[in-house]
């Protein structure tokens, strides 16, 4: 009488669960999910071995003197990689120095000065922000934002620094809306609300009870930022920095936009540059014959090199800020 | 007294800051409006493919260019991603080869995605014998694959150890505790990683540019360059040609709009299941 039941849930039950013979089922799935993690790995060096494999024809032809070599001549054959690593590192920091205050700013106001309904919707816009495609900021600096530094900014700063040793050559004339610091401009818009969310997660990591002590003793708002949040997430503050360089020193499409294209280094940031990403993007479909493609795989080689230390730099920092 | 001054002063400072950020954000939304809405009146968007200068026509080609692409580099992209992450918190924990894959995940992550796009380009557009949409939704595979995976990762490490320690217990195979069990818990999570994912790839730009390429017509063949919305934009944006710059201005429009909605349906889903 009591057998029945029990003979009715025992194995022969058809649940979900129910499995006969040998269980193949979990070395496959273990073994297949596994082969992809491989690829993962395989991937990121196939990656590296066919951009190296691509690029061999310029690296066997110029060799180290591709890095310091200025001249950039499809024409002859001869190829340099020098102002576009300059262009690249110079547009970055012109980026880092207006997009460090801002996210600071606002990471700082989300976090300690607004009340915190304001404060999370308005993080939860920084982060929308983050969103938007970098071809839209590139075209918009383009097509709005260089013409209105053309007609309103350049101009006058010209104007107030032309005779100035150092600073008139560096905002030298012309006033013509494109160039390096237009792009480093965009770059900045663009990584400020990665930056910002970083530095927000840095600052909220600090323990409540450091910055109450601190309030407590009569501390001012300015005085807990300056005195306990900055020395307590400073490594942290770095890497959201860094990270947002990595960032800029690899986008493409912001910047191909706005910079000009010019294989020149000039004193003056007005003038018209060029990254290696935006040469990429600009020259690789109409690059022809077997030196030309190679160069500009030469240049996503040394690109990726300077992005991975970067990023190594700013994970190795982030990852010790969890106090 | 200079106390309350300097911190009257840094509290304006920061408030500054917001409104220069928030600032550029509506001066883009401003401009993406004011200059992308009226196209959609004055031009056929929807209905007719890319035109000459200074001829009429739409986005058409475009629009299903990016659609097939995007879908297809996501088809490619979610069981890669979500396998790799399932290896990592259910096969693999705390193995070596995990965190191996974790490093070299986040590697793939900040490389900029022009350089997928050449290695694409080295990869399948010479052996394939030119520019194809099939390549282009490689290299979008390939921008996609890193952020499913370290976004199903976090999901998945965050589900209890005892739902799946209640399964074992009961002597369900381990690949059906991760089936019916783990996954259907992350089904959310994995959902936003797919939206977000999604979003990301349906605007780049950079990668497209020598894998897909572009092409003026509606085209289904995979095999052959295909149009889509941001090669499209950055064609017509650079260019001198007043019809091809409001074209321009309305695939932006269109491709923010979608992108927006979809990261914030993704936020609604991880709002809600929080």
């Amino acid at each position: 009488m009591t057998d029945a039941p029990i003979e009715e849930i025992g194995p022969s039950h058809k649940t979900a669960f129910n499995h006969k013979g040998p269980r193949l089922g979990d070395p496959i799935f273990a073994g297949i999910s596994r082969i992809f993690g491989l690829a993962l790995i395989g991937m990121l060096f196939a990656i590296l071995v066919v951009l190296v494999h691509a690029a061999w024809p310029s690296i066997e032809q110029f060799g180290f003197a591709f890095i310091p070599s200025t001249t950039w001549n499809p024409v002859t054959n001869e190829f340099g990689a020098w102002p576009a690593i300059v262009g690249t590192l110079v547009s970055s920091c012109v980026a880092m120095l207006f997009a460090i205050p801002i996210s600071f700013g606002i990471a700082v106001f989300i976090t300690e000065i607004a009340p915190p309904s304001i404060g999370s919707a308005l993080g939860r816009l920084i982060e929308l922000m983050a969103g938007i495609p970098s071809i839209i900021f590139g075209m918009w600096g383009l097509l709005v934002f260089a013409p209105f530094l053309a007609r309103h900014v350049q101009p006058p700063i010209i104007e107030a620094f032309a005779g100035v040793p150092l600073l008139g050559t560096i905002f030298g004339p012309p006033p013509i809306g494109i160039g390096v610091f237009t792009a480093g401009i965009i770059l900045a818009i663009m990584t400020i609300p990665l930056i910002t969310a970083v530095m927000r997660d840095v600052i909220l990591s600090v323990p409540t009870v450091m910055r109450e002590a601190a309030y407590g003793i009569g501390c001012t708002r300015f005085e807990v930022v300056r005195l306990v949040l900055v020395p307590a997430g400073r490594i942290g503050l770095v890497g959201a920095v860094i990270l947002g360089l990595g960032r800029a020193l690899g986008e493409t499409m912001a910047v191909t936009f706005v910079i000009g294209n010019a294989h020149n280094i000039s004193a003056s940031l007005f003038m018209p540059g060029t990254t290696i990403s935006a040469t990429i993007a600009n020259e690789f479909t109409e690059a022809t014959g077997t030196l030309y493609p190679a160069a500009l795989m030469e240049l996503g080689i040394i690109l990726f090199v300077i992005t991975i230390i970067v990023l190594a730099l700013s994970r190795l920092m982030l990852r010790a800020t969890t106090l | 007294m200079i106390r309350r001054i300097s911190d009257l002063i840094f509290s304006l400072l920061c408030l500054l800051a917001v409104i220069i950020g928030l600032g550029f954000l509506f001066a883009i939304i401003y401009a993406l409006v004011e200059r992308g809405l009226p196209a959609f009146w004055t031009y056929p968007v929807f209905t007719e493919s890319v035109p000459p200068p200074n001829e009429p026509g739409g986005l058409l080609n475009a629009i299903v260019g990016s659609l097939i692409i995007t879908g297809l580099g996501m088809a490619m992209a979610i069981p890669f991603g979500v396998l790799i992450a399932t290896y990592m918190t259910e096969f693999g924990a705390e193995s070596r080869l995990s965190s191996a894959i974790r490093f070299f995940n986040d590697v793939l992550l900040s490389a900029p995605s022009i350089l997928l796009g050449l290695f694409v380009y080295a990869f399948l557009v010479g052996p394939l014998g030119g520019y194809s949409a099939l390549s282009g939704a490689v290299a979008l595979a390939l921008i996609a694959i890193p952020m499913i995976v370290r976004t199903t990762d976090g999901v998945l490490q965050l589900l209890p150890r005892e739902i799946r320690e209640a399964a074992v217990a009961l002597g369900v195979p381990r690949w059906k505790v991760t089936v019916l069990i783990v996954w259907r818990a992350a089904l959310g999570g994995i959902i936003t990683a797919i939206l977000l994912a999604t979003a990301r790839i349906a605007g780049e730009t950079a990668p497209l540019l020598f894998t897909a390429f572009s092409n003026n017509f509606l085209s289904f063949d995979l095999t052959e360059p295909m149009g889509n919305l941001p090669v499209v934009m950055f064609n017509f944006a650079l260019s001198p040609y007043q019809n091809w710059q409001d074209l321009a201005w309305a695939a932006s429009l269109l491709i923010t709009v979608t992108i927006l909605a979809m990261s914030i349906i993704a936020r609604l889903i991880v709002g809600r299941r929080m």
